[in-house]
């Protein structure tokens, strides 16, 4: 039963958590100490360091916007405000804070109080639901498009419009890369003939891929309504994010072991068992490596698109906030650098996971 | 008429014009239901010479009959065995046979091609192992996998390029014999390349050695006259198969040793001082 639990997590890449079952079970406890050591304590000790030396930091920050704002004072309007605006700093008002880097409390903070703003919004729309509920029932039978939520987003919401946008970019990307990866890696001359332009886009920057997409979007769709953002930030995302998959499958196609190729010739596979059979399986690992590179660039440039964009998401929420300038938006802008790290990294784990699950030398996690 | 026959053939890699010729003037006569033995030094062509029999390689000149018709690829007739058992390891021990089964049987019944996947696992004592992966193996066990690939192809000619060579000495005497029961079962036609002269005297009728490469050629054969079903125990008392063994060596020793003075390049020692130390 442990066992079997064993290999699950490190099937999907947690094999730290490894000795803490092993010890749990009262299995060579020294050692399994020792382990336990190296790979909880030491990486969570790592992570208090870096909240100390951030804490440090933005109480030296605090300190020098804090006198920057004093002098200026002292300098514009004389002693007397300057005074004022030391007392109105030490006092803790809100409407002469140095805005500075925020500290790990504030951020917390900030995360708490945009789950706040999550449960209020999610009410709203729950009463919305209700009070247009009969009335939505009429205009559906009179053939009348339906009154929609029209309110601001939540900061959840922006999480699962991103990780959506990225799905639909990262299914793009696969749609594209793997299949002409595939075609390319079985033909030298069209791999050669391709391999320019190849490498020419494969560098462009993600902002030039948004234009670009843009330019071709905006005359396609005549009416430019709220759905023709989300279609431009995924074609970018997937445009930015498929060239790690389509140079690694053709590689792995195009480097399949001789000796299976051998074993395909003299059992006489025909062209098209020879690739489902042979060279796809023996590729696999390495789409895999890529798809795993494109998932985590799509994250990546998924902020920036979005924030270029102007389509909902975490990026533009990040923007909106530093637009803002309000007291707490330099926290809020922490709190999704947070979220945006915490989701590329558990994106990365699953693509892992099915990596090991489908390839055939299951090797653990990295 | 020769069942396999190889006229001067000569495989040279790269440009014609560069002289490296990796065989050359290869002439190679095997009857039906001969079991003929190619010995070599390792890096003497052998391996080209397998791949072009198979079909796997074109020889640059020179002709190969099989059958009287001239070989042109590879043929589900001549069953392969590779020396580093070339499975594939994305598929399990079954589905390893059965994509070989299905190739060379497509019209042939589902059942009939499960059973036929069985029976060949069946006789390499593979029957436990049916879903297991490769990487589960050991290598004997492998090579048992890629012997029961080859034969469930059911072709008439099997070849066999240095099939043992990565084995233990216990693991290869008994897959020696296993090959041996299978071969005189339906006597097909069978050629095993082999860096070990035992086991060509052991498992052999004829034994040609091949001179070592570039410009590789076979030497002239020995004839193994001891009767079957050879006993290995046994074989070490009789006359003929000391006779036979020490001919080979000597023979393999002797163009060994003009294969290393034949080399003409010099090696120059570095100008040494001597110096003294107080």
């Amino acid at each position: 039963m442990s066992d079997k639990l064993i290999k699950i997590i490190r099937f999907i890449g947690l094999g730290f958590l490894e000795p803490l079952i092993r010890l749990s079970r009262g299995e060579e406890t020294g050692k399994n100490i020792t382990l336990i050591l190296k790979k909880i304590v030491a990486p969570i000790a790592s992570i208090l360091i870096f909240i100390a030396v951030w804490q440090s930091g933005s109480d030296l920050l605090y300190n020098i916007e804090a006198s920057h704002r004093i002098e200026k004072a002292l300098k514009d309007q004389g002693q007397k405000a300057a005074d004022e605006m030391k007392a109105c700093i030490e006092s803790g008002e809100i409407s002469c804070q140095p805005n500075t880097l925020p500290s790990p409390a504030q951020v917390k903070e900030s995360f708490k109080a945009l789950l706040k703003d999550h449960k209020i919004i999610v009410a709203d729309k729950k009463a919305f639901k209700e009070k247009t509920a009969s009335l939505n029932k009429k205009r559906r039978a009179d053939g009348k498009s339906e009154i929609v939520y029209t309110g601001r987003p939540s900061f959840v919401d922006q999480i699962k419009t991103s990780i959506k946008t990225v799905f639909a970019g990262f299914l793009l990307a696969i749609f594209i890369a793997v299949p002409i990866g595939i075609v390319i890696g079985l033909s030298d001359t069209l791999r050669s003939s391709i391999n320019w332009l190849i490498q020419i886009f494969k560098p462009v920057s993600p902002v030039v891929w948004l234009l670009l997409v843009f330019m071709i979007v905006k005359t396609l769709t005549k009416d430019s309504d709220s759905d023709s953002s989300f279609i431009i930030s995924f074609i970018s995302v997937g445009l930015c994010s498929m060239w790690a998959t389509l140079i690694n499958t053709a590689m792995g196609v195009s480097t399949v072991d001789k000796d299976f190729i051998n074993v395909a010739k003299v059992l006489k596979l025909g062209p098209i068992q020879k690739v489902f059979k042979v060279i796809l399986p023996s590729s696999l690992p390495l789409i895999f490596t890529g798809l795993r590179i494109t998932l985590s660039v799509a994250w990546m440039v998924l902020i920036a698109i979005e924030l270029l964009a102007q389509s909902p998401g975490l990026g533009s929420f990040v923007w909106e906030e530093f637009q803002n300038g309000a007291n707490d938006s330099n926290s809020k802008i922490i709190v999704a650098m947070f979220i945006i790290g915490i989701i590329g990294f558990l994106l990365d784990r699953i693509m892992l996971t099915i990596q090991n699950f489908v390839s055939f030398n299951k090797n653990e996690g990295v | 008429m020769a069942y396999l026959e190889l006229k001067n053939v000569t495989k040279t890699y790269g440009s014609k014009d560069s002289n490296s010729d990796v065989l050359s003037n290869i002439n190679l006569t095997i009857e039906e239901g001969e079991f003929v033995a190619i010995v070599g030094f390792s890096g003497s062509g052998k391996t080209t010479l397998v791949n072009l029999i198979n079909g796997l390689l074109k020889p640059t000149s020179g002709e190969i009959l099989y059958k009287g018709k001239p070989i042109e690829g590879t043929s589900h007739e001549r069953g392969v065995i590779f020396q580093n058992y070339s499975l594939l390891p994305w598929l399990t021990v079954y589905q390893n046979v059965s994509v070989a089964v299905n190739e060379t049987f497509p019209k042939e019944s589902k059942a009939f091609r499960d059973q036929r996947v069985k029976t060949y696992l069946e006789m390499v004592n593979l029957t436990p192992a049916l879903n297991k992966r490769p990487k589960e193996l050991s290598g004997g066990m492998k090579q048992r996998v890629s012997i029961a690939r080859a034969l469930a192809m059911d072709p008439e000619m099997i070849i066999m390029d240095e099939p043992l060579g990565a084995l233990d000495a216990l693991t290869r005497g008994n897959l020696q014999d296993e090959i041996l029961n299978i071969w005189n079962k339906d006597k097909r036609t069978a050629l095993l390349i082999t860096n070990d002269v035992d086991e060509g005297i052991y498992m052999a009728d004829r034994i040609i050695p091949l001179k070592p490469g570039p410009n590789a050629t076979l030497g002239p054969e020995f004839k193994i006259n001891i009767d079957r079903p050879r006993d290995k125990t046994s074989l070490n008392d009789n006359p003929d198969f000391m006779k036979t063994r020490n001919e080979i060596i000597e023979y393999l020793m002797d163009i060994g040793q003009e294969r290393t003075s034949t080399n003409t390049v010099e090696y120059s020692l570095p100008d040494l001082e001597q110096i003294t130390i107080e």
